[in-house]
């Protein structure tokens, strides 16, 4: 073996060990936050709750049913987020593509938007911001879908130029009903809501979020001998037999529907689409069979110390969560680029 | 002799204009054609639609007597292989890894098999040292050979190939070409170097003017007139002194 060889480390080994962290990140995680909560309430609280049985802890509610959930739904909008990212990497060959590259969060902000300002969707609740930022998604997935489609097909160029454009348009709409809004704090809250933050999270919450990541999850996992030859480019992954055409409209169907269902609960969280997906890569390679369920973890880890950071660091405000991200993922991007081994595609 | 692939009045489009029309080429089972032409006569077009890659505006291909854009894709990968005259894998895969995309046409994408037939197709051109490499520190022509090696790890009874000696030193050129043909597998290869075409193939077709102009044995195709036509270079015959074969000697 030579200096220029690679091994490429134990994937279980490493996917075991990051699970090991996750699991023990989840209650230590539900420990810390604007009050903090002695470690031996927190494990009861645990303890008896995953028993089934409320604990006569007074902390009881704040660790279940406040911070449980909003932990878990870091966890598993992390994952979700490196899934979609490695997806969207995938379908358009591109190092700089993060989950929202594909116009579907700006869709999502432009509901969102309409619901914090106009006050529409008023009658469901609780859930209006969720299911105007859910409405918004699916139009924008629809529109970019149909224009690539009617111009030539989902080719990564035609999908980077048709999204990109699309979501100037629509930030533009968002921006217009914050500008028009006679609500004095609706630019605030907007501003909160595109920079994401799981404030909002219940156990009501966490299904849609769970659903949707497991099945991206479980597709990817199915598919992961085509989307491995995808990699090599759509010539190559024609002449080995893959579908392509078929392939990427399942691809973007699926990143739509996890984008749309992940920014309807979470926001626009910045970052960890785009930095967990190369990281990944960088520790088990480009394989999807290798590389999902790392990336799925790792942005699982990240996110939920992210939202950690979030509640602690400002007390008693919550940071949205972009700006922690950011202020994480910009440095540590820089590093991944600077490594002078690492290339994503063929290019330098 | 059975044909095993058989383009009859093919034409090809990109936009509006016409690359090739009227294209008629048989490929007998076990047979090596090559393909051979001025830059932007068509070959690559040509060899993309004889995969299946590209469907023809006009005409068909049909492999043993199926059209070739009628079967299943996965089917059709079982049948050709193809090696690419551009192809910029992704830089951080492993020599392996690339070779083993061979075995996709061959399980469902979900599952995984050992590297064997990646090794056997790695170890059969001589590269089995570079199984760990990442491709980005490949060498042209180690990448190309590379890339072959996918193709047989393909295990197709057809091979197409766009310029596989592109790169290649001449050492490599003829291992190469002597590997392909000694695998006795239907070949079309795109082939620049007129001597390559001669020694290693069975047939050569010219593609010239938007079709085939010539077809047949090297030694019968590859005139000095025919080569002064479509190349617009001077050529001489010449036997070589000791082996008393044919060979062309340019002089623009």
């Amino acid at each position: 073996m030579s200096d220029a060889d690679s091994r490429r480390p134990p994937v279980l080994l490493l996917t075991v060990a990051a699970t090991v962290v996750l699991l023990v990140s989840l209650p230590i995680a539900t420990a810390l936050g604007a009050t903090s909560i002695p470690w031996s309430e927190v494990v009861e609280v645990w303890r008896s709750r995953l028993q089934g049985v409320p604990s006569d802890a007074t902390s009881d509610t704040i660790v279940w049913n406040i911070r449980a959930p909003r932990v878990l739904l870091a966890a598993i909008v992390g994952a979700g987020l490196a899934i979609a990212g490695t997806v969207v990497q995938t379908l358009v060959r591109n190092p700089l593509a993060d989950p929202y590259l594909l116009g579907v969060s700006s869709g999502a902000s432009v509901g969102a938007t309409a619901v914090i300002t106009l006050g529409v969707l008023s009658s469901t609740g609780t859930w209006a911001l969720s299911v105007g930022a859910m409405i918004g998604a699916v139009v924008a997935a629809a529109t970019v879908f149909g224009i690539a489609m009617g111009q030539g097909g989902l080719t990564p160029l035609r999908l980077v130029l048709t999204g990109t454009v699309l979501a100037s348009a629509f930030s533009a709409i968002a921006s217009y009903l914050v500008f028009r809004s006679e609500e004095p704090q609706a630019a605030q809250s907007v501003l909160f809501w595109l920079l994401g933050s799981l404030a909002r999270a219940s156990w009501e919450q966490l299904l849609l979020p769970v659903v949707a990541t497991v099945l991206a999850a479980l597709v990817i996992v199915v598919l992961r001998g085509w989307l491995d030859a995808l990699l090599a480019g759509p010539d190559v992954a024609a002449s080995l037999g893959v579908p392509v055409a078929r392939l990427r409209v399942a691809l973007f169907v699926l990143q739509a529907l996890l984008v749309g269902v992940l920014v309807a609960v979470a926001g626009g969280i910045g970052f960890v689409g785009l930095i967990v997906p190369h990281v990944a890569r960088l520790l088990v390679g480009p394989l999807h069979g290798r590389m999902v369920p790392v990336a799925a973890l790792v942005g699982a880890i990240f996110l939920v110390w992210v939202d950690v950071a979030a509640r602690t660091l400002a007390t008693p405000q919550d940071i949205p969560l972009s700006v922690v991200t950011g202020v994480v993922g910009a440095p540590v991007f820089l590093v991944l680029l600077g490594r002078r081994r690492y290339r994503f595609g063929g290019e330098s | 002799m059975t044909t095993h692939l058989e383009a009859t009045a093919v034409e090809c489009r990109r936009g509006r204009s016409t690359i090739l029309s009227g294209v008629d080429l048989a490929v007998d089972v076990g047979e090596r054609v090559a393909l051979v032409g001025p830059n932007g006569a068509g070959k690559s077009t040509l060899l993309r639609v004889l995969a299946g890659i590209d469907a023809p505006h006009a005409g068909s291909v049909l492999l043993r007597g199926t059209r070739v854009h009628d079967m299943r894709s996965r089917d059709r990968a079982r049948e050709i292989a193809v090696v690419s005259q551009h192809e910029l894998p992704p830089a951080d895969l492993l020599v392996r890894e690339l070779v083993a995309l061979g075995r996709v046409p061959h399980r469902s994408p979900w599952s995984s098999e050992p590297d064997d037939h990646a090794i056997e197709a790695l170890d059969r051109l001589g590269l089995r040292a570079f199984a760990d490499r990442p491709v980005d520190r490949l060498s042209g022509g180690e990448l190309r050979r590379v890339l072959v090696a996918r193709a047989l790890a393909q295990e197709a009874p057809v091979l197409v190939l766009d310029e596989p000696t592109n790169h290649l030193d001449l050492r490599h050129q003829h291992e190469l070409l002597g590997t392909v043909r000694d695998l006795g597998l239907t070949v079309v290869a795109a082939i620049h170097d007129l001597g390559l075409a001669a020694r290693y193939f069975d047939r050569v077709a010219v593609v010239h003017d938007g079709g085939l102009v010539a077809q047949g044995d090297p030694d019968d195709v590859l005139t000095t007139d025919l080569v002064q036509r479509v190349f617009g270079v001077r050529v001489a015959r010449v036997l070589h002194p000791e082996t008393g074969e044919p060979h062309l000697l340019v002089d623009p």
